[in-house]
């Protein structure tokens, strides 16, 4: 359970966070829904996710900044591989390797995502030098002690989702379709969350999370898009958590495409040669 | 008479003569006016919250804010199950119930986490596998086998047993923690209607078990519950004391209807007042009330009293109206000024519903004053008051008697009242400060009643550490590891610890589990490196609301321990924890030392915050009600004199609850200054009459205390019995705060009236040049029966 988390959360997710996937093509009744809000929402988010495929794979450096109500402040980093998935039948592979805090250097997650079920997930250990398969269900947990969850990477996997339209909203001068989506996966830490994609380049601009009774639980912003050929990748992603206070500012770098990854690059016995 | 009473008396005279003249448009004036006024208490409101008693600047709130603001805030419900018919929590059924609530109380309103023995995240190894999941996986669905094994692990796992499940297994606990955006006074109790509503509705499935309910949230609640409780029941009664009273003294329906409406009045204008500049009611706020009530109903008494004595004098209504104004003027308007003084002090005090209570009290005493002038002169002079005529020459004769009696012991009198209050004092050290917030209710209090259910199973206070490692990420370096769980040791070891949560329990169990679960590995990681990865790899695995932010600051240089102690350690157990604590750190650790904090060591030093805070204030009163004295007295050396039997029957009343009661919560700082300013009235109107014996009468001192025995004993007795009565009724407050306060003051105001009567005359006759305490007296009946009503 637990790797599935993870590996979706990273693969998809970090880099992707943004932007989408390829799930476009999977569409099924269950996520179109059959009134025509829910068919509304489901054809806005397949637009936006459809405007990122075939990206092949991805490599990128990313920091993140995390800050409390204290406001003390703390840095994390790591790089991220990803592939594409080769079909729909499967997820996208991923992986993270640390860079700082110096501890976690090398500590290397790989992630094998599924749709609906959880995903595998394997971790090596430099300080172990070894390999460990990690099991849990839970996807909705801190990242890191970030105010992302691992599930929150996914947000653009398109048949995660039921949809509804909600209707069209000026955001920051920008016009958008806002759109919530509803959790298909068990063990999300959401009822919904509500997303703002503009008419323009299709992109998610904004998102809130919904925690299990319903009360607003945080908000992410997406911003500074850049186009790499056609794909659309934000390179900041703020998330501010409306309960506690805290944030977690997310920094992508430039983002590097068909960079000649393959399946093999993405097995667990990567993992150990990775240094 | 010197030309500035004469002053006075002329200014009283016109006063009156024009209040009953306008005596319509001053009534409505009054009612429309205090109407009006009063429309502000719909903005009244009672906070729910502990922190309203910290000021800003208290320390020990400012570090629990700071705590909060780097882990987690510690609002919580803490439900606690115990099956009726004592079986062990590990079965099918029992556990069918605590997941069913475990999943239901997310729902609860600003929940952000929730805690059960179903929802452990347990982790195990199968081979290079680390498995994390629910301890109980399927709640009510699990092989028989498996109970017993979920039962081992939870009894095993040092994180839960003692804090979530009792250490034989047959009582277990929930814990939600609560985020309230702190916006609205709604919050509170919305969420505590939501959690019994929850414990109804499991109730209602799952019969078998006894559900109490505690925590912060619950005492945040309580705190509103019990001002709720007290409005209903203690303002009830003082009306009750106030009619009994004021018919007993005046024997008139119509003036015990024109009190009632002034004290009515004075309350309704302070408590508009407290809306109007939005003052939330907390503790002893609210008790403002009942001592309006009280002192309101002091003015005015001396002004019926007064005018009855006229009236049966053979005065006239109108003119006993305005003979009352004119003599009682000068009393009522110092003796609501020294009162307004010892209130206002509290404004020093460091806890700010104490400052609103003085505020409060201030404003309902000021209002009192100025329709005791105006608004009852003019009821009065409406309303058929008849008197009739009573035997009065009982009265004064025992009073007469007494004073004889009292002149011709003095010495006698003075040194034994003396010596017993000097022993009073003595015993002021034995007084044990004492603030335990599961005590500060009565079991009226659904508080208090769960909490003292859940005491016998759990513990209750936390006391929270942020141990500090020093440098970023260095929560994983081994010597700090080494010293953490060295404290974590020294902390179960405490007598008085009933649980320790601590980070060290959780690093060595993932080092047993990333060993393939060896027992030998059951021990904290010693590089630094790995100690850092494997809390990656548990972090990475834990669900919504159930990871480690809570315990580990975010750039990892500080995790928190939480040591929760037993339920009935008093205050200097407390206390002594914590020093201990302190010591240990000194010796072994002192690079990682995090002072302790949480709500009950805020409690812990409320007492000590707010006397060290009220010494300025108090001094403030003090000096100040010595001068008002003064100029009342026209006398420096009788201004000072005074201070003495105002200062000892304070001083004495702690004594006393040294002797009877022992331990005493943060009221015990707010004493001292509003009894200066409550039990000086009395002393104003003896010495005033002393004085006017002396000065007109040319009376040698016996004389004059018997003068002052005669005119203004009775109505001192009278005044007394109203302001203990009314401070009685504030020892019926479900709030313990409230009721100390109340019992202290009433024993003070007891111990005032005797020192004034006992010691004073004895220390009047030493002062004075001419003792003559065996002279006869020489004034005849006539001058006394006129100067009777004259006090």
């Amino acid at each position: 359970m637990f790797n599935n988390m993870l590996g979706k959360a990273a693969s998809v997710a970090f880099l992707t966070l943004a932007t989408i996937f390829p799930a476009a093509a999977q569409d099924d009744a269950v996520a179109r829904g059959d009134t025509p809000d829910s068919q509304k929402g489901y054809d806005i988010s397949a637009r936006s996710d459809r405007s990122d495929n075939g990206f092949s794979d991805s490599r990128v450096d990313a920091r993140m900044v995390l800050k409390n109500r204290a406001g003390q402040e703390t840095v994390r980093e790591f790089s991220f591989a990803t592939l594409e998935k080769e079909n729909e039948g499967v997820g996208d592979k991923s992986l993270v390797v640390f860079g700082s805090p110096r501890d976690v250097e090398g500590t290397a997650l790989l992630s094998h995502a599924n749709i609906l079920d959880p995903d595998d997930q394997w971790l090596y250990l430099p300080a172990l030098k070894r390999v460990k398969r990690i099991s849990s269900a839970n996807k909705s947990g801190s990242f890191v002690g970030s105010e992302f969850a691992f599930e929150d990477f996914t947000i653009t996997e398109l048949n995660k989702f039921t949809y509804k339209y909600i209707g069209e909203e000026d955001l920051d001068g920008m016009m958008t379709d806002v759109i919530e989506r509803f959790p298909r996966y068990e063990n999300s830490g959401y009822t919904k969350q509500k997303s703002w994609i503009d008419q323009e380049i299709y992109q998610t601009r904004k998102v809130e999370f919904y925690d299990r009774k319903d009360a607003l639980l945080k908000t992410l912003i997406l911003s500074d898009y850049r186009e790499y050929d056609g794909v659309w990748r934000a390179h900041s992603l703020k998330m501010v958590n409306a309960q506690n206070g805290k944030e977690t500012e997310l920094v992508y770098g430039d983002f590097e495409f068909k960079t000649g990854l393959g399946a093999n690059d993405f097995e667990q016995g990567v993992l150990r040669r990775l240094r | 008479m010197p030309e500035r009473i004469k002053g006075l008396d002329k200014f009283a005279v016109g006063l009156a003569s024009l209040v009953i003249r306008l005596r319509w448009l001053v009534i409505v004036a009054a009612l429309v006016g205090a109407g009006y006024i009063a429309t502000g208490a719909q903005h009244l409101a009672y906070s729910n919250n502990y922190r309203t008693f910290f000021s800003e600047d208290n320390p020990e709130l400012k570090n629990f804010e700071e705590f909060q603001a780097t882990y987690t805030k510690s609002d919580n419900f803490l439900f606690v199950f115990v099956p009726k018919d004592g079986s062990d929590i590990f079965t099918n059924e029992n556990l069918a119930a605590i997941g069913d609530f475990t999943e239901k109380a997310w729902q609860l309103p600003y929940a952000t986490r929730v805690d059960s023995i179903t929802n452990f995240q347990f982790t195990y190894a199968i081979g290079d596998e680390l498995i994390v999941e629910d301890l109980v996986p399927d709640p009510g669905a699990s092989a028989d086998d498996d109970l017993a094994k979920q039962k081992a692990n939870a009894l095993a796992e040092p994180l839960l047993n003692g804090q979530l499940i009792s250490s034989d297994a047959a009582v277990t606990a929930i814990n939600v923690v609560l985020t309230y955006p702190e916006v609205s006074l709604a919050e509170v109790p919305e969420a505590v209607a939501q959690a019994r509503a929850l414990r109804a509705e499991i109730l209602n499935d799952h019969p078998q078990f006894d559900i109490y309910l505690t925590g912060t949230s619950m005492l945040n609640n309580a705190f509103g519950e019990a001002i709720q409780s007290d409005f209903t029941t203690l303002i009830p009664l003082m009306i009750v004391i106030i009619i009994i009273t004021t018919i007993v003294a005046i024997r008139s329906v119509s003036a015990t209807f024109a009190t009632v409406t002034l004290v009515i009045l004075s309350t309704m204008i302070a408590m508009g007042w407290a809306g109007a500049v939005g003052i939330k009611l907390a503790g002893p706020s609210p008790s403002a009330t009942i001592v309006i009530l009280t002192l309101a109903i002091a003015d005015a008494m001396h002004i019926l009293i007064t005018m009855r004595n006229a009236m049966r004098a053979g005065l006239a209504k109108r003119d006993a109206i305005i003979e009352s104004v004119r003599v009682n003027f000068l009393a009522v308007s110092i003796t609501s000024l020294t009162t307004i003084v010892g209130f206002m002090a509290l404004n020093f005090s460091d806890s700010p519903p104490f400052r609103d209570f003085g505020n409060i009290s201030a404003v309902g005493i000021l209002a009192a004053w100025a329709l005791s002038l105006t608004f009852l002169p003019a009821v009065l002079s409406l309303l058929p008051l008849r008197v009739k005529a009573v035997d009065k020459a009982g009265q004064v004769s025992m009073l007469r008697g007494f004073a004889d009696f009292v002149i011709a012991h003095n010495r006698k009198l003075f040194l034994v009242s003396g010596l017993a209050t000097v022993g009073l004092i003595a015993m002021i050290p034995r007084i044990e400060l004492s603030d335990e917030f599961r005590k500060y209710f009565d079991t009226r209090i659904e508080f208090r009643s769960d909490t003292d259910a859940v005491v016998e199973y759990f513990g209750f206070y936390p006391m929270e550490f942020s141990v500090k490692a020093g440098a970023p990420s260095g929560v994983t370096d081994p010597a700090y590891l080494r010293k953490l769980d060295a404290f974590t040791d020294w902390l179960r070891a405490h007598p008085d610890v009933a649980h320790v949560y601590s980070v060290a329990d959780i690093m060595k169990r993932l080092n047993k589990n990333l060993n393939a679960d060896d027992p030998n590995y059951y021990r904290l990681p010693d590089d630094p490196d790995l100690a850092a990865q494997y809390l990656l790899l548990f972090e990475l695995s834990l669900p919504y609301g159930l990871d480690l932010n809570d315990r580990i600051n975010i750039d990892k240089s500080a995790t928190r321990v939480t040591a929760t102690l037993d339920g009935d350690v008093d205050t200097k157990r407390v206390r002594q924890f914590l020093k201990d604590s302190d010591a240990w750190f000194d010796e072994n650790a002192p690079d990682i030392e995090g002072p302790a904090t949480g709500p009950q060591v805020m409690f812990t030093f409320i007492a000590q915050r707010n006397i060290e805070s009220m010494i300025t204030g108090t001094s403030i009163a003090i000096v100040a009600i010595a001068f008002i004295m003064m100029a009342a007295l026209r006398s420096v050396p009788m201004g000072l004199l005074s201070m003495v039997p105002n200062g000892l029957p304070i001083l004495a009343g702690f004594g006393v609850w040294a002797l009877v009661v022992g331990k005493v919560g943060f009221s015990v700082a707010a004493v001292a200054s509003l009894s200066l300013g409550i039990v000086i009235d009395d002393t104003v109107h003896f010495l005033t009459k002393y004085m006017r014996a002396r000065r007109e009468k040319r009376l040698v001192a016996a004389d004059a205390i018997r003068y002052a025995f005669e005119t203004v004993g009775a109505a001192i007795i009278f005044n007394t019995v109203i302001l203990a009565a009314g401070f009685a009724v504030l020892t019926f407050s479900a709030f313990q705060i409230n009721s100390e306060l109340g019992l202290i003051t009433t024993i003070t105001i007891s111990l005032a009236l005797i020192l004034d009567f006992l010691l004073l005359p004895g220390l009047l006759i030493l002062v004075a040049k001419d003792k003559g305490q065996d002279a006869v007296t020489n004034q005849d009946q006539g001058d006394i029966h006129v100067q009777q009503y004259a006090r």
